[in-house]
């Protein structure tokens, strides 16, 4: 089985390399700052005993008073995984950094998010929407659709 | 003792036997063919029938329906071609991907409406007479996704329907009875009136 990493152990490793950086750690998640999202998640990616190569799922919450993004990272040599998470606190102009530079199955899930939800990934390459037509006014996930 | 006098098997054989020297008598001549006059050629090889009947028996017994499976319905539909249901009886069993080789379009499933001009262009690429089954709660009416935004709210929003068949999803039984029901239609068609 894989093995779900703790929240709490990788948030005090982040700490050391990225002093503020984390909001919150718990068990079985870790949210970081939006800012510096990016930088964490390559981090997450790029080093020795963690090397998180697989990103398993991209999905968006409304929490009405932010929206927040989970990661579902996998890491596929050590058998390991953890869920990351980011939160923007803007309704009308929610944004995140994309992480298509790093993964890139993080393409299609970011355009659903951004069409279903309406979160825009800056730096996204194709950022349009996927599931709806181009025209459709609104973002149905949205808690205060309809 | 009276009764078995009167109704004794032995005048019962003379009635018989009176009927059958009648009809005897009656039968000597060979009762003429309307299509005597024929030759033995024109005989062997014409049929009267017409125009009408011929049509309409070749349209409804060689429907080929063209793919169009959206959703859950579809596997409805794909036991009623299967061999326990076997709709290849009715002449139905070669299913199209190619519209312009098809007839009928059975639409099985939930239309959204990001689909529907694939939908509607498959319909319009389909040769005339061509005709259509609305198959589900989905296709009548939307079903149980009426209200979304993103659910055409039923087929007939932007293609003509012939019969809908009701159910979610309804059973192979139903959706025979739906083809049966359009058979019933397509032999009252006439190339005269061009409708029903
Ligand atoms: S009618 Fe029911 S079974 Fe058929 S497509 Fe709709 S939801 Fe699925």
């Amino acid at each position: 089985m894989t093995l779900a990493l703790s929240g709490k152990d990788i948030a005090r490793q982040i700490e050391k390399q990225f002093p503020g950086c984390v909001a919150e750690s718990a068990a079985e998640s870790l949210l970081v700052k939006a800012e510096s999202l990016l930088e964490i998640a390559a981090y997450l990616k790029n080093t020795p005993g963690l090397d998180f190569d697989y990103l398993t799922a991209v999905s968006g919450v409304d929490y009405f008073d932010c929206f927040e993004v989970v990661y579902h990272l996998t890491s596929l040599k050590h058998n390991h995984s953890l869920v990351l998470k980011a939160r923007c606190y803007s309704r009308d102009n929610p944004a995140l950094p994309s992480v298509v530079g790093l993964w890139r199955a993080a393409d299609f899930q970011e355009r659903e998010i951004y069409d279903l939800l309406g979160i825009s990934f800056e730096g996204h390459p194709n950022l349009k929407r996927i599931a709806l037509w181009d025209g459709f006014e609104g973002h149905p996930l949205r808690k205060d659709f309809l | 003792m009276e009764i078995e006098e009167v109704y004794s098997s032995r005048e019962l054989d003379k009635v018989e036997g009176r009927a059958i020297n009648e009809l005897i008598a009656r039968s000597q001549q060979i009762i003429p063919d309307p299509d005597g006059w024929l030759d033995e050629e024109l005989d062997r090889n014409i049929l009267l029938t017409s125009v009408d009947a011929v049509l309409n028996w070749a349209r409804r017994t060689s429907m080929w329906p063209v793919v169009c499976f959206p959703a859950c319905c579809a596997f409805e539909f794909i036991t009623t071609a299967a061999s326990r249901f076997d709709i290849s009886r009715f002449g139905m069993e070669i299913v199209r991907a190619s519209p312009r080789h098809a007839d009928l379009m059975i639409t099985a499933g939930t239309l959204t409406w990001k689909m529907a001009p694939q939908v509607k262009r498959i319909y319009e690429q389909m040769a005339e007479p061509k005709w259509v089954i609305a198959m589900g709660a989905c296709a009548i009416s939307g079903g149980i996704f009426a209200s979304s935004y993103s659910v055409v709210p039923g087929y007939n929003r932007i293609i003509p329907v012939d019969v809908y068949v009701p159910g979610c999803p309804p059973r192979p039984e139903a959706l025979i009875h739906g083809i049966r029901m359009l058979h019933k239609k397509v032999s009252r068609a006439s190339i005269t009136t061009g409708g029903e």
